[in-house]
């Protein structure tokens, strides 16, 4: 390990995101405040404002506008960051997929916040869960510290010339994002180092010419064209190829990362908790894995073979990562903070159980439903789920498959 | 304000074209005949960003472009955005030392339907905070690329396929919302109206609007024989008559002062020459039906509204 010196300072999520986006020399930010992420946004004004940092400021009118600046400026060359949660994100969805189709690699923080109606301000994952298909990285962090690191590394990966995709980084609201915490932050120049200028990678003009990906009057490029039935799916095409290159990539530059922070968070897709001998386990995504830990070990102590496996990076989908993770576990609870109306649970369930299909052997997976609109997930109920995976287990009967926990009925 | 530009029409002629022949638009398409004029009005390099509409549908089919300059879409109601986002890149880039050119002008292209309507957030913002960028409206007075519909643009009871002429309610109930008016009360430096018919004025105006230090606003108003239902060789003769007939009036705001430009001047120093609305109204097929029995009102109650503005403009620009 060659980490480099580092500072302890008490952030929260939101300032620590801010911090690190400070670090990265990010050249133009556009945001639109929303609760729970405005301490992001106002922390950076102050940057900009106390001049702390080259960066230019549009304090745009929507998020709509916002997610629009960041593309337009990465296309002209620069590195861009913004900032949304909930009703913000979903008011960003167009230009989510146009980002990513436009190869635009903006890094954004998402405070995750329930969606309207009734509106509600704290921490569930419908926002950022229902865009998952939009092309864009997603990572989502379990405490601020990991949110200060993984911003770091999403200009990495966004900007990685085999990447060049959105990255979203994910904290809960408040959980997270307004809670005090002792973040390790590296010094400037050790982040300037690791993210370097952005580079911008060259393609293939119209006349055969090799150019640079940008809006640059020397070589004049068209981005955003219209590509009908006979080139829009080799456009989708490249993307997922994208996607899959982001696995190895996001691994990559994890252990670089790691190599000068001394931190790590499991192999930077997915991140087990004494799952090696686990017989039972649960999958969750974001701060509740913390939780989660403490009743592990408190089961642990116990002599129950209890495990985790919190899921880091949930696009590109970790599938082998996962398959392996879980190979001995004999029954699963997959922790869903957020639902799909009308389907049977929760995304995270969806697509972990899709993936068991192709295991040797299937465990037995169930689904709960939890913590929506910030409906808190206490150590309690933690328990009560493993203790219907021991029961499970042992039964090898399934009564309810999807259950909502916390909640009146 | 007066631009430093000088140019004989042979400069025009031999000035390079930044939209190059072979785009899909219509035969007698206005829009296309003013992006080609205002392009000339560069002054140097330019990024282009074009609002999803006609023009930019039909410049840009992959794999071909029209484009000679750099170019950007990213979707309908958010131009104004990629305007800003280009222009504060190249500001920071150019501090940053990581781009060459001196000053790279920015322009934002979109029509009715992406300013008046679903485009006018995005525009207002852009303009209150004050981006160096000039928005070009091309205003062919309907959301024409997805077959006629009626926009915030549209004139008083014209025929849309959204506003039909039915036995009831006779084309579009409301009048045109007075964009650029709204473009002026954002205080912005430069806002003026245009039309191809007059490109001398047209092109000065583009000029203009580059030359100024921050957001300039310029409706070009932009006839489409689709929509409007008139004969292909036409179009530049409905620019003309728009003027000539007071319902497109040309004029320039520079600091929020109004003046007539010299096409719509000589109409209000010699208002005999003001042709009547009818005139206009007649030789659209939009418009046909106002001419039964029935409607006949409504060509006066048009003739009304368009006097009334008129003489406001007068005011507004000192000439009453």
């Amino acid at each position: 390990m060659t980490s480099t010196k580092q500072e302890i300072r008490a952030l929260n999520g939101d300032e620590a995101v801010a911090y690190a986006a400070k670090q990265c020399d990010v050249d133009v930010v556009a945001a639109y405040p929303i609760t729970p992420q405005t301490i992001i946004v106002e922390r950076f004004s102050e940057y900009v404002h106390n001049g702390e940092v080259d960066t230019e400021f549009i304090c745009v009118e929507s998020e709509h506008s916002a997610l629009t600046a960041c593309l337009a400026a990465a296309a002209t060359g620069a590195r861009t960051f913004t900032a949304s949660a909930s009703a913000g994100l979903a008011l960003m969805h167009e230009i989510l997929y146009v980002t990513s189709g436009c190869r635009a690699p903006v890094v954004m923080a998402i405070a995750n916040r329930a969606l309207s109606a009734p509106i509600n301000i704290h921490c569930d994952h419908a926002d950022s869960m229902v865009e998952r298909d939009a092309s864009w990285i997603q990572i989502y962090v379990e405490n601020s510290q990991e949110a200060y690191d993984s911003i770091i590394q999403a200009f990495k990966i966004a900007e990685h010339p085999d990447v060049l995709l959105p990255t979203m980084v994910m904290l809960d609201a408040f959980y997270l994002s307004h809670t005090l915490e002792s973040v390790n932050v590296l010094a400037d120049e050790a982040v300037r180092r690791f993210v370097g200028t952005r580079k911008i990678p060259l393609v293939t003009n119209h006349e055969g010419r090799l150019v640079p990906f940008k809006l640059d009057p020397e070589n004049p490029i068209t981005i955003g064209p219209l590509a009908l039935h006979d080139y829009y799916f080799e456009h989708k095409r490249q993307q997922e190829a994208a996607m899959q290159s982001a696995l190895q990539k996001i691994k990559e530059i994890h252990n670089e990362y790691e190599e000068i922070s001394g931190r790590k968070y499991g192999n930077g897709l997915i991140d087990p908790y004494r799952l090696e001998d686990a017989e039972i386990a649960s999958i969750c995504i974001g701060s509740t894995a913390g939780t989660t830990k403490v009743v592990v070990d408190q089961l642990r102590a116990k002599g129950v073979k209890a495990g985790l496996l919190r899921l880091r990076t949930y696009r590109p989908f970790p599938s082998q990562d996962i398959i392996q993770a879980l190979e001995n576990v004999e029954a699963i609870a997959v922790m869903d903070r957020s639902h799909s109306f009308g389907a049977k649970g929760g995304p995270i369930f969806h697509e972990v159980r899709h993936l068991l299909y192709d295991a040797q052997t299937r465990p037995q997976i169930v689904d709960y439903v939890y913590g929506l609109g910030g409906r808190d997930m206490s150590p309690t109920l933690i328990h009560e789920i493993y203790r219907d995976l021991e029961r499970i287990a042992t039964t090898k009967q399934i009564k309810t498959p999807v259950q909502f926990i916390g909640v009146r009925d | 304000m007066d631009s430093t530009w000088k140019f004989t029409t042979k400069d025009i002629a031999e000035k390079a074209d930044l939209l190059m022949p072979g785009h899909r638009a219509c035969a007698g398409c206005g829009p296309a005949v003013a992006y080609r004029q205002i392009l000339k009005a560069a002054r140097g390099p330019i990024i282009a960003t074009n609002a999803t509409g006609c023009m930019e549908v039909v410049t840009t089919i992959y794999p071909y472009t029209s484009w000679k300059i750099p170019y950007i879409h990213t979707a309908f109601e958010n131009v104004a955005a990629n305007a800003a986002g280009i222009e504060t890149a190249l500001k920071v880039l150019k501090r940053k030392n990581r781009i060459k050119h001196d000053s790279i002008d920015v322009i934002a292209f979109a029509g009715d339907g992406g300013t008046y309507d679903i485009g006018i957030q995005a525009l207002s913002g852009a303009a209150e905070r004050g981006h160096n960028f000039l928005y070009v409206l091309y205003d062919n007075e309907a959301y024409m690329n997805t077959g006629i519909q009626r926009s915030g643009g549209t004139p008083y009871c014209a025929w849309t396929t959204t506003s039909p002429a039915g036995r009831v309610i006779p084309g579009k109930p409301e009048f045109k919302k007075p964009i650029s008016d709204i473009m002026v009360a954002h205080s912005i430096p430069y806002v003026a109206t245009g039309s191809l018919a007059y490109w001398r004025d047209l092109m000065i105006k583009a000029r203009k609007g580059l030359e100024v230090e921050g957001p300039a606003f310029l409706h070009a108003l932009a006839p489409c024989p689709r929509g409007w239902r008139y004969d292909t060789s036409k179009t530049v003769e409905m620019a003309r008559l728009a003027v000539e007939t007071c319902v497109f009036p040309l004029w320039e705001a520079v600091d929020s002062e109004y003046s007539l430009s010299a096409p719509s001047k000589v109409i209000a120093l010699k208002p005999e020459r003001k042709k009547p609305v009818k005139e206009y109204l007649k030789s659209q097929g939009r418009f046909r039906h106002l001419f039964t029995p029935e409607n006949e009102h409504i060509t006066d109650e048009i003739q009304e509204v368009v006097d009334k503005h008129w003489k406001l403009l007068l005011k507004k620009c000192g000439m009453s």
